[in-house]
This record gives C-alpha cells, structure tokens and sequence, in this order.
C-alpha cells in the first residue's frame, strides 16, 4: 500500500504516446492509479491491460460504446468486483488486496452517483441523504433521520441546499421527479465529503433538459469541493464538456487517453465505429 | 433467394393448431395419469359411498339445524373464538417478528456465509414440513395443555413460512441502492437495514397478512389436541353427538375466517397499494 498523498502524478494519462496526455499536465498528488488491468466474465474478455491515473481535482470522462466495459472499471475501481489482473490504487488503498474494512474506509472517500439514482423509494429525502453518511459513521443511528444526530441531519440538510432541494427534504423518495431524484443522488454521494465521485452515466435515464440541469449541478459542485471526478457518458457533448482528460474505452483496450480540451466529437465517435 | 422469391416458391402453410407430443412426453402424461389414478385407489375412493353419502349428510344437517343459538351457549363460545383469535394474533406477531432475523441468515448474498443460508433454509424447510397441529402436540407435551401451547405452534409454524418467503424478498429487491450504499462504505448490516429490507417491505407486508390468515385458520383447529381455541368445543359437540352446537361453531368459524380475509385482502390494498 503507498501513501497517495505524497505521491505525484506528472502525466495524467499513462500512456505518453496518446494524444495530448502529457500537455500541459499539472505536478499534482494522484488519487486513482490503475496499472495493467484486465477483467473477463465467463471467460470473454471485457477489456485487457488497462492503464491509467488520475490527479487530486481532475475531471475524467470515460467514453465507449455499449460493452466495452466502462461500468465493469467502475466497479473494479471501487472493489464492488474482483479484477482478473492488473493493480488499481486508490486513495493509497492497493484494491486487490485489501480486506473488507480497508475497503470500507476507502469508499468512504468517494462517492458514487449512478444511471438511476437508486434511492429507496420509501423513505424520505432526508433519510437518504443521511444514509450517504453511513460509511463514516456506521451503525443504527444513521439508518434513518429521525434517529441521525443533529450534525448529520444538517449535513444532510446543507447537501440538499447545495443541489436545491432542501424544501423537499421531507417528501418520500418515490414521490420526485427523474432530475430530482438524480440532484438527491448526487446530494448523497456528496454529504460525505469525498474525495473522488464516481458518476456511470448520471443522466441516461434523464431527459436532455433534466439531463444538463444534472450535470451542471453535478460539476458546479464537484469543482467548487476540488473533488476528483471519473463519470461515463455516452453524450460527446458532456465529455468534452465537462472531462479534463477523455478515456476511451474500445476493442478490448483503452486506445484513447487524451485532453478534452485537444480532442474533437469527431474523434471521439469513431470510438463508437 | 429473397424472402419474395422464397415466400413464392414455397407457399406458406398454416402451422398445427396443436404439437404432436414427443414419445418421452406421452409416456410422461400417462405416468402423471396412473399416479392420479393409483393415488385415488390408495386413498380408498368409493363411488358407492359418494353416492350413498347424500342422505347421511342430509340426516347431519337436518339435526345440525337449526344451530344452538342458547345466548349462553353464545357467549361460552364467543369467548372462547376471542380466545382463538388471540392465540392467532399474538403468535403471528411473535413468529413474523422472529421470522425477520433467521430471513437474514437465510437470504443468499445478504449477511451470512453460503453454509449458514443452507442450514437455516433446511432448518426452515424441517418447520414447514411438520403440520401445525404436529407442532400443537408438541407443545402441549412441552409447555402443557392450553393456548400458550396454541401460540407456541402458531408460532413456529409462522417462522417457517414467513422465514422462507422474507428470505425469497429480500434476494429478489432491487439491488440498485444497496450497492449505491455499499459504495459509499456501509457496513453489510447498514445496507441491509437501509436499503434491502425497506425494498422487500411490501412483499414482508403481504407476506405477514397471509400468515395472520393462515394462523386464525389454524388455531381454530389446535383446540382438537388441547392447545386452547374454540376447536375444543368442535370436538365435544361431535362426541357429544351435539350437532346444533357444533353447527355453531362451524359457522362462528366460517364469519370470522371470512371476516379476516376480507380485513387482510382491504389491508393489503391499503398499506402496499399506496405505499409502493
């Protein structure tokens, strides 16, 4: 296990030869460092050999086509599932190898936001907010609001003033609309104060307009907090818009690692050819 | 070939109304017909006696009628049906409540290892397979004669139902928020707790009403073998040869199942209808 905190990352992208990867490239601390990952199920194989890392503030999109594997790395990330090879670092916490609770104390420090927001549907805004704070501070008094001490019930209340939706913080989960319910995703993933948040596709179950309003909150937020962001979007728009840095995910590699900023939509649709 | 020129050449044939069964699927229905017929033998069908039957049930209901509606005979066995709804209730609510923790061990990818889930689901399929009224005896041996031993039966009979079917609940709930709390670092329990069993609610909603009618159905039978309830009074009006009484009790059961039923049917609507 290393300590991140003192690490710096030179190149964001690991590959030099790609595109653009090494412009430009700010000296800061790494928060995300994948080497040599590879995944298969059943035996077919998802991707192979997937290098990368990502520095404290930065914003990555990861780009693809339907099976490239995207949502699999996410997962990998996270330690939700197991690698078949390759090493990923995060937050100082070798994934691989780490036991139940040092998995537990990495997640933590990040936060996830999911293509549906996955609320529980029963219970009050609040209370999910709150739940978002349970890997702090596990146990009973966190599994609802009623029983949250009165900091977590502000936390709570103040991420839900962040996203805009403090006046609903009363009203059951199933009763908000598809972009409300996406802003109280994002409101959970936030109250904790992580260090990395992690979106796969935040607004693919959200209309265009319900889509941008969630993505402007969802990076409004992120940048003034300095959190690191890795999301998947299958809108160009989005990734070029609010990436950094672009991770293309096709034929079983990551062919592209490049700057958002040098890269164009054309480019980046032929990942999809 | 285009489809056309396909289509053309081979004029398209209705497909048979009904499929030719294979031979192993022939054999299969006649196999499923002999054990029908085999079981009807075992269980000594008469049709004689079917058709003899007719007068003799007539005979029973002829002295059955009309029923002892005595308001003392009333009120001995309408205390004694509030006894039966008591022993249904308060052992319904004991083994719902108890069913929830041996759910969990239960439940496959939820907080206990594989061999634990096995052993508790065989455990729990042991509770099933023995009758309601087996479990009476039991208890009546155990703790006496009497409705304890009732609620005791009522009980453990409504651990092995709910126990399997909360357990079914809670593996089949949207996975979606538990991993979206498992992510942010919560403990399995925490996830359980806040994501997993608040899915299932419904179903364990649904589930327990249809308990609280299995337990009132049952317990008005456990009285047979001592274990309180009005079915002791069943059993003494047909050995006493008391049919108006014991007519009385049949229909004293009949309203208040029925009764129930209905409460359960309207209370399932209620709560799960505006609650999912």
């Amino acid at each position: 296990m290393t300590n991140s905190g003192l690490e710096t990352l030179v190149v964001p992208g690991a590959q030099p030869d790609r595109a653009g990867a090494d412009v430009f490239a700010p000296v800061l601390p790494v928060d995300l460092r994948v080497t040599g990952l590879t995944k298969s199920f059943s035996g077919t194989p998802i991707f192979k050999d997937v290098s990368f890392g990502l520095s404290r503030g930065e914003a990555v999109a990861i780009v693809g086509a339907n099976g490239t594997g995207k949502s699999t790395l996410l997962r990998c990330l996270m330690g939700l599932i197991p690698a078949d090879a390759g090493v990923i670092d995060v937050l100082g916490t070798d994934v691989g190898s780490a036991r139940s609770a040092q998995l537990r104390s990495m997640r933590a420090q990040m936060g996830l936001v999911s293509q549906k927001h996955n609320l529980v549907p029963r219970l009050s805004v609040l209370s999910n907010v709150v739940q978002g704070l349970l890997g702090q501070k596990p146990g009973p008094r966190h599994w609802s609001q009623s029983f949250a001490p009165a900091a977590s019930r502000q936390a709570a209340l103040d991420a839900l003033e962040k996203v805009g939706l403090a006046h609903l913080a009363e009203r059951r989960a199933d009763r908000l609309s598809g972009g409300q319910s996406q802003r109280v995703a994002i409101a959970r993933a936030l109250v904790g104060k992580p260090k990395i948040l992690i979106a796969d596709e935040p607004t693919a179950s959200l209309d265009p307009a319900a889509g941008e309003d969630v993505m402007d909150v969802f990076f409004d937020l992120a940048r003034r907090e300095g959190v690191t962001v890795i999301f998947i979007s299958h809108n160009i728009d989005h990734a070029l818009r609010y990436g950094d840095r672009v991770l293309g995910l096709a034929n079983g590699g990551m062919p592209l690692d490049a700057r958002a900023d040098g890269l164009s939509a054309e480019k980046l649709r032929g990942l999809y050819d | 070939m285009t489809d056309a020129s396909h289509s053309m050449s081979h004029p398209r044939r209705l497909p048979a109304r009904y499929e030719r069964p294979s031979a192993l699927a022939f054999l299969g229905y006649a196999a499923g017909v002999a054990l029908i017929l085999w079981s009807f033998a075992g269980a000594g069908f008469s049709l004689e006696k079917v058709i003899s039957s007719p007068p003799r049930f007539a005979d029973f209901l002829d002295r059955a009628f009309p029923p002892n509606l005595d308001p003392k005979v009333l009120s001995r066995l309408g205390w004694k049906m509030l006894e039966t709804l008591q022993i249904a209730f308060a052992g319904a609510a004991a083994g719902v409540i108890l069913a929830v923790p041996v759910a969990l061990l239960a439940a496959r990818g939820l907080i206990a290892p594989n061999w634990v889930n096995q052993v508790v689901r065989t455990g729990l399929g042991f509770i099933r397979a023995v009758p309601d009224i087996a479990w009476a005896l039991v208890f009546v041996v155990a703790v006496g004669l009497g409705p304890f031993a009732g609620m005791l039966a009522i009980a453990i009979d409504t651990i092995g139902f709910c126990g399997r079917f909360f357990a079914d609940d809670m593996e089949a709930a949207d996975k979606g928020p538990s991993e979206s709390l498992t992510a942010t670092g919560a403990r399995k329990l925490d996830v359980v707790a806040c994501a997993t069993i608040p899915a299932a609610m419904p179903a364990f909603i649904s589930t327990s009403l249809f308990a609280t009618e299995k337990a009132v159905r049952s317990s008005t039978i456990l009285g047979l073998v001592g274990a309180g309830g009005i079915g002791i009074e069943l059993k003494v009006g047909f050995d006493l040869f008391d049919y108006p009484t014991a007519m009385t009790v049949i229909l004293m059961i009949a309203v208040v199942v029925i009764s129930i039923e209905y409460l359960s049917g309207w209370a399932r609507t209620k709560i799960i209808g505006e609650q999912r």
